[in-house]
């Protein structure tokens, strides 16, 4: 799918062939049938690891920023790893479902899911998540979604501070939308309103394309999202700050909290883990194809055009990484009401 | 470029052959629960990424036009919807099936289907700026509105006591409350385990409450699964236009239905076909044979589905919203593609998005061909084949297709598990589709409520909030007048008190 195509029509029966080999979910039926009369694949030899399809499972429902990022991955692990992925979807519980049984999946290294911050850092101190945020054996942190201060183009807010007066002078009036309870959303709007040293009402949504309708439609009067949401809804919204070191390239007329006067850098982080007892060598090999997608130009490029920051979190970075996550997060999920 | 440039790019070899093969894949990926047209359109994305954007889209939307279609196959043969958007195509597909009369009642589904879905794809070619303003009005209230007028409507549905549907009703409201609640953060009802917190899943629901009950009874009865077809082996092209023309006004009704229920995010084809079937019945004369294979059910069901297609792209072109599971997918290609929506996608870069809904329009019209004939095989297929085989196939399809859901074995035991309830529920003359109806609209009163609740404290006006805008009034009004017609027709009949 790298080279590039002139013809669709003479391309298509390569592409019906391809599309049969990733197809993921027959694949995993016929896995599931294998595994009901207990026929077990022999070990391959990890020396060559990867040698075949890796399945990527995206905690998510496709056509959200997780799903957008792997598929744009995609193509790079033919470049990369020699290898094809197969991008399957297990979603449910905000990716609770999928991460509370990743230790249960094969540990060879073709079995990776996608993991998300502070997803996997809050869900573990609400009551029956089912995993620890330790339990999930993080390999690659490759980009995160900058968290954006989003109105409406009609709104009265033209920027930042005339949003933060009215917000001062009446507290909880303002509404804010954003997805989820205990999310990265509400994260951001606890963080904010504390620096900021104001008091918003936060609207819980399912999912971004509730939250956009609400906020288009001036249900609510704001919306913490992310840079993804601006470039998606276009001139219908203004972005008002974002939470990053310097303006994103996509976006440069949204300043950054930095230079209106609040220290504020967070967002969700997107990474790829792997069941805990895979193998170290496989683990360090996956964080090194990672690794080396990432610092691709033209996957930059792409990334960067869809609204994504890059950032570049290793193993061997893994461990410190995650301390400074969580020290970040617990305080703002203790005004949520979570306990550590 | 003018509208012919459009019409002849949409019309090259390559987007023809691409809308073919779209919409055959779509009817058989449809047709088969379990595999959703969600899922077939996530799984071919990466392949758009070398086409050209309109080319891709062309697919897509193939794709989904066909699976929304496919559905009525198994709804109609198995009793079991193929995709959520089917299920209203069970309540009089199937007991067409059973007397003989598949054949037609597949035939009527793929021109009404057509019919359907060209309407929605005209909406989204002339007057989509507009109408995606109307889908911005749909706040919290309206959609906590919008969800307790569907429950109003279950009352209207069945053919059993208003008692056992509001008791099935019920049942199906806790049901969807198992799990994390998005909205709100609570985990309820999960016994403490990690494997009910994504709650029930509505396709592992659909496929255990509709397709085992159906299995069991194959096992237990002596009789074939459905009557051979008097007529031949025709498509009964002439049987099925009288029923269009019979119902000309219900076939337009339902289009509009269909239209707008796409154009609201978050409703989706199974509301839409729930309410314009809830709407034809309420049309009709009393003892028409609703419920016992009336044609015209399926001419309001599979018309309005197939609109929410051109419906739901709507928002989805013009705001950057999705109407559907389904369009988040193909937003999310046209993302990948570079492409902004908003309303320049309807001036600036016009060839691609005028060149993909005469696409659509295109692959509509291809569905019509293509759906007579594999309606025909699928009829005859299933006909054909013993019952000795045809029900370790279906039971076999059952396992594979809620396993394909999520990749995940823990559908399956919430499919077989509910399989049983259903079959019991069936036993005491209980419908299984008040359940499915409490399933999918509890989530969308709930987090309309909530949000609702919070904007209106924030606001400092409750019932301000709730009651003091012109379409939630509009949608109560439409709520009492339901509860009216469901009372007043229980009367009637006598069986007010179940």
């Amino acid at each position: 799918m790298e080279c590039h195509i002139t013809t669709e029509a003479a391309q298509l029966p390569r592409r019906l062939r391809a599309a049969h080999r990733t197809w993921p979910h027959l694949a995993g039926a016929v896995a599931l049938a294998a595994a009901c009369v207990g026929w077990v694949a022999p070990a391959t030899a990890q020396s060559k690891f990867p040698d075949h399809t890796i399945n990527y499972i995206i905690p998510f429902a496709p056509g959200g920023e997780s799903d957008i990022a792997a598929r744009l991955q995609e193509p790079f692990f033919k470049k990369y790893a020699g290898v094809t992925v197969a991008i399957q979807y297990r979603t449910g519980a905000g990716g609770a479902t999928a991460w509370a049984q990743l230790n249960n999946m094969e540990n060879t290294g073709y079995t990776i899911m996608g993991t998300n911050l502070p997803h996997i850092v809050l869900q573990p101190m609400q009551k029956g998540s089912g995993y620890d945020t330790d339990d999930l054996q993080n390999v690659y942190w490759f980009q995160y979604t900058p968290d954006a201060l989003i109105v409406p183009a009609a709104s009265p807010y033209k920027t930042l501070k005339e949003l933060v007066d009215y917000a001062k002078k009446n507290p909880a009036k303002l509404t804010v939308g954003g997805t989820g309870t205990a999310s990265g959303n509400q994260v951001a709007q606890v963080r904010f309103d504390k620096i900021a040293g104001i008091k918003t009402t936060y609207v819980p949504f399912k999912g971004t394309g509730a939250v956009n309708t609400a906020l288009l439609g001036h249900h609510v009067d704001a919306s913490w999202g992310y840079t993804t949401v601006r470039l998606g809804l276009g001139d219908q919204v203004r972005c008002l700050a974002v939470a990053m070191p310097a303006r994103h390239p996509a976006i440069p007329d949204c300043p950054t909290f930095k230079e209106l006067g609040y220290d504020m850098i967070g967002g969700v982080y997107r990474g790829v883990a792997v069941p805990k007892t895979t193998p170290k060598d496989i683990q360090e090999r996956l964080s090194t194809i990672l690794g080396q997608i990432n610092k691709d130009p033209e996957f930059i490029k792409q990334m960067e055009k869809a609204g994504f920051s890059m950032v570049d979190v290793d193993l061997a970075g893994m461990t410190a990484f995650m301390a400074k996550m969580k020290k970040e997060l617990v305080p703002a999920a203790q005004s949520l009401g979570l306990k550590p | 470029m003018t509208p012919v440039d459009f019409l002849l790019g949409a019309l090259s070899v390559n987007n023809l052959l691409l809308s073919l093969l779209g919409v055959a894949a779509g009817i058989v990926i449809g047709a088969l629960p379990g595999l959703t047209a969600t899922m077939a359109v996530a799984v071919l994305v990466p392949f758009t990424f070398g086409m050209n954007a309109a080319s891709g889209l062309i697919m897509l939307g193939a794709i989904y036009m066909g699976a929304i279609y496919g559905g009525s196959y198994s709804a109609i043969l198995l009793n079991t919807p193929g995709t959520p958007s089917a299920i209203a195509t069970t309540f009089e597909g199937y007991p067409m099936a059973k007397r003989g009369d598949g054949d037609l009642a597949l035939t009527l589904a793929c021109l009404v289907s057509v019919f359907g879905g060209l309407f929605g794809a005209f909406a989204l070619l002339l007057i989509a700026p507009p109408m995606a303003q109307f889908a911005l009005r749909f706040g919290p209230v309206e959609y906590f509105w919008f969800a307790v007028f569907g429950l109003t409507l279950i009352a209207s549905l069945g053919e059993e006591s208003m008692l056992k549907s509001l008791i099935g009703c019920c049942l199906g409201l806790l049901l969807a409350m198992i799990g994390l609640a998005e909205v709100g953060g609570d985990v309820r009802f999960t016994g403490g385990t990690s494997l009910l917190l994504g709650g029930i899943d509505i396709v592992a629901a659909l496929i255990g409450l509709y397709c085992v009950p159906v299995l069991i009874d194959l096992v237990a009865t002596p009789k074939p699964h459905l009557e051979t077809s008097k007529h031949g082996a025709g498509f009964r092209l002439h049987d099925a236009m009288g029923v269009i023309l019979r119902g000309k006004f219900n076939l337009m009704r339902s289009s509009v239905i269909g239209t707008i229920v796409g154009i609201l995010p978050g409703a989706g084809g199974s509301i839409a076909a729930i309410v314009a079937y809830a709407e034809a019945k309420r049309g009709a004369k009393e003892g028409d044979g609703w419920g016992h294979g009336n044609p015209q059910g399926i001419v309001a069901t599979e018309s309005a589905n197939n609109a929410t297609v051109g419906g739901g792209l709507i928002p989805t072109l013009v705001l950057g919203i999705p109407g559907t599971p389904v369009d988040a997918v193909i937003l999310g290609a046209l993302l990948v593609q570079g492409i902004r929506v908003g309303p320049s996608l309807f001036s600036e870069q016009s060839s691609v998005s005028y060149v993909f809904m005469y696409g659509l329009i295109i692959a509509t019209l291809i569905m019509l061909p293509v759906g007579l004939l594999l309606g025909r095989y699928a009829f005859k297929l299933i006909i054909s084949i013993p019952k000795e085989v045809l029900t370790p196939a279906v039971a076999f399809m059952t396992i594979l297709g809620s396993f394909a859901i999520n990749n995940d074995a823990n559908n399956v035991v919430q499919m077989v598990l509910l399989g049983g309830i259903g079959w019991v529920l069936g036993r005491f003359g209980f419908s299984v589709t008040p359940v499915v109806l409490g399933i999918i609209l509890e989530s969308i009163a709930e987090s309309g409520f909530v949000q609702a609740y919070i904007i209106g404290g924030a606001r400092g006006s409750l019932a301000g909030e709730f009651l003091g805008n012109p379409i939630s009034m509009v949608i109560i009004g439409l709520i009492i007048l339901s509860v009216v017609y469901a009372t007043i027709r229980g009367r009637k009949r006598g069986s007010v008190n179940g």
